[in-house]
């Protein structure tokens, strides 16, 4: 009794670790699971093992243009928040202009505002505008929620910069244009590499505010979220999975190229 | 390129240059003359106006008012990256995504240097840190990150290198080493060294020429040994070095030197080594310059009589006393042991002497703690 209890206190970290990895995990084992059940209509009790789901997931219908919409606005979002996004972070870092506490301000809104609120406003002005709720709606609904993430993200990265490193790179004739591209820049990407990878992720994933200014058009949370209750099919799992994997790999490739940077040439 | 980065020669010339920041004024009206293929140092207490002077040289701040010119060339307004002028910052600031040769390479590479290989090449050697070229700056030690800043700036051949408290970080140690090679280094290259520094000891080791500020403004220029035996303020006299500064009046003439009165005793000080402008003085002594004598002992020079010995400290080389006098004010003094005669000990009654050209005067209306309370191991 003394002994196991020992034991437990010697071992209460990695037991509470075990248990948050666990609770963390099950839903994705879950899913991985269930992408290889040979489902009828509905994917929600297990059947047998199959491979057919992963050999074909572009079987059901509409299920791979939904995908392919979810990435062509992922990396259209990205790219839009990711630059827009950065140019406002060195604009809120790196000069004192009139208002700049505002706008610090402001860049925090999206964030908090509930997406439901933001998803109806959209949606709302959209339609006063003019604008068909379609693709391009979606795309820009994104960038808008997305810039914040990437300021805030960059903003940080630009702060940990020491001022030094610039002043040294004038100082070693290299004009502003210079300075910037070859010294902030590089030490700053890491930081807009993150934020990119994030909007990424948080447009890839979005349904609420997709969901208000669609239109017709179908992203993947969208198709998963519709066909929910007429029986999900499997391939939706492989498709889910596949993308975390992928998310795991990128993060994963990431950390070895950090380490390399600090260790060796 | 033709601007002044390569062309700008000469004496470097600080015109009557003030920096403000709001109401502080950090420099205020300086004006020197760096000459060319000195090693100069800028020392003087935290916020005493020595970096922001760099700072201004270097182009990262503008002055309030004033210029800067090397040789023939205005250089006031001149963007960094336009000036001949290289600095090693204090921490360094290696780019930490580049490698050591690209480190040095970059002033190269803007410049558009044909071989820039052969000139890195032949400045690590100079460092003697050839093996380290392709590792990144955070696998280098403190020291070894301070030669290759140094390599970055020298490399470029400008004609004014500034270094920032550049051995601040190092371990002392280190640092001594370091200050024999970068006085080798400046002699081999044969460039203009400006050097900042709050240490005494690292500019009167290095430097050829030492200006002593205090708020933004010099108290004094000179050589180490000028600044040492002769200073002119009360703060130079304590912040270089020890001193014991006496309150007195001069009370007569003979010859070429002044009779000061101490406290009642007449003592002798050469009137070009005074720097009073009334009679009223402060008689500058350094501790080393003391003798000590027992009662009843002869002894020469000038004199102070009815010491008593209040604290001994045996150092080795050396031995400190402080000794007390009638007027209630102890003095510092340093004995080497080297006369064989037995140390004094705490209570004795001693006389005190020495010889009267180290005597120096300082103005009598001085705060004669002035420089003495600074610590000198504060960083800025």
């Amino acid at each position: 009794m003394k002994k196991a209890l020992r034991w437990i206190s010697k071992n209460l970290i990695k037991i509470y670790a075990f248990l948050g990895f666990t609770y963390l995990f099950i839903p994705i084992i879950y899913t991985f699971v269930f992408s290889f059940n040979k489902y009828v209509r509905s994917n929600l009790v297990w059947k047998s093992f199959t491979l057919e789901n992963w050999k074909n997931p572009c079987k059901p219908i509409d299920i791979c243009s939904a995908l392919g919409n979810s990435i062509k606005i992922g990396l259209l979002a990205t790219a839009g928040a990711t630059l827009l996004g950065t140019l406002i972070a060195f604009a809120l870092a790196r000069y004192a202009f009139k208002g700049r506490g505002f706008v610090n301000t402001l860049i925090f809104l999206p964030m908090a505002t509930p997406e439901l609120v933001l998803g109806a406003s959209l949606l709302t002005m959209f339609l006063n505008l003019g604008f068909n709720p379609g693709f391009w709606t979606i795309v820009i609904a994104h960038v808008m929620f997305c810039i914040s993430f990437v300021v805030v993200t960059v903003k940080a990265r630009i702060a940990s910069l020491d001022p030094r490193l610039e002043q040294a790179a004038m100082d070693l004739y290299a004009n502003e244009h210079e300075t910037f591209r070859r010294v902030t820049l590089p030490l700053v990407a890491p930081g807009i590499a993150g934020g990119a990878l994030l909007a990424f992720s948080l447009s890839f994933d979005d349904f609420i505010i997709t969901n208000f200014n669609s239109g017709t058009t179908m992203t993947f949370p969208l198709y998963v979220y519709t066909h929910e209750k007429g029986g999900l099919p499997a391939q939706a799992n492989v498709i889910g999975f596949s993308m975390f994997f992928l998310a795991l790999l990128i993060v994963i490739a990431g950390q070895i190229v950090g380490r390399k940077r600090k260790v060796s040439a | 390129m033709s601007d002044a980065s390569t062309s700008a020669k000469g004496d470097l010339k600080l015109n009557n240059i003030s920096k403000s920041y709001g109401d502080f004024k950090a420099v205020d009206d300086l004006s020197l003359i760096i000459p060319e293929g000195s090693f100069f140092a800028l020392l003087g207490p935290s916020g005493c106006g020595k970096t922001t002077t760099l700072r201004m040289i270097a182009g990262l701040e503008e002055p309030t008012s004033g210029s800067i010119f090397v040789g023939q060339t205005d250089i006031t307004e001149m963007k960094p990256y336009k000036r001949p002028v290289n600095t090693v910052f204090q921490n360094y600031a290696l780019f930490p995504h580049l490698t050591i040769f690209e480190n040095i390479a970059f002033g190269l590479r803007r410049r558009g240097i044909n071989d820039v290989e052969g000139a890195v090449n032949k400045v690590l050697d100079l460092v003697e840190l050839p093996h380290l070229a392709q590792r990144k700056p955070t696998q280098l030690s403190g020291g070894q990150q301070q030669r290759i800043a140094l390599a970055r700036a020298i490399v470029n051949r400008p004609a004014l290198l500034l270094l920032d408290e550049p051995l601040g970080a190092l371990d002392l140690k280190l640092r001594r080493q370091m200050q024999i090679e970068l006085k080798w280094i400046q002699k081999e290259v044969g460039l203009t060294f400006v050097h900042v520094t709050h240490d005494q000891e690292e500019a009167m080791t290095m430097a050829d020429t030492i200006a002593v500020m205090n708020e933004g403004q010099i108290e004094q220029m000179g050589s180490p040994a000028d600044l040492y035996d002769n200073p002119k303020t009360a703060f130079v006299a304590n912040f270089l070095g020890q001193s014991n500064l006496i309150k007195g009046t001069i009370s007569g003439n003979d010859g070429d030197s002044h009779i000061v009165d101490l406290f009642g005793q007449k003592i002798s000080l050469q009137k070009n080594r005074s720097h009073a402008v009334d009679n009223s003085i402060y008689a500058g002594i350094r501790p080393e310059k003391f003798r000590i004598s027992r009662l009843g002992t002869s002894t020469s020079g000038n004199i102070l009589t009815g010491g008593h010995i209040e604290d001994v400290s045996y150092i080795g080389v050396s031995t400190q006393y402080q000794v007390e006098m009638p007027w209630g004010q102890e003095l510092m003094v340093f004995e080497q042991n080297d006369d064989g005669v037995a140390p004094f000990s705490k209570g004795e009654e001693v006389n005190i002497s020495w010889e009267p050209i180290f005597t120096f005067g300082l103005h009598g209306d001085e705060d004669a703690n002035a420089g003495s309370e600074v610590n000198p191991d504060e960083d800025e």
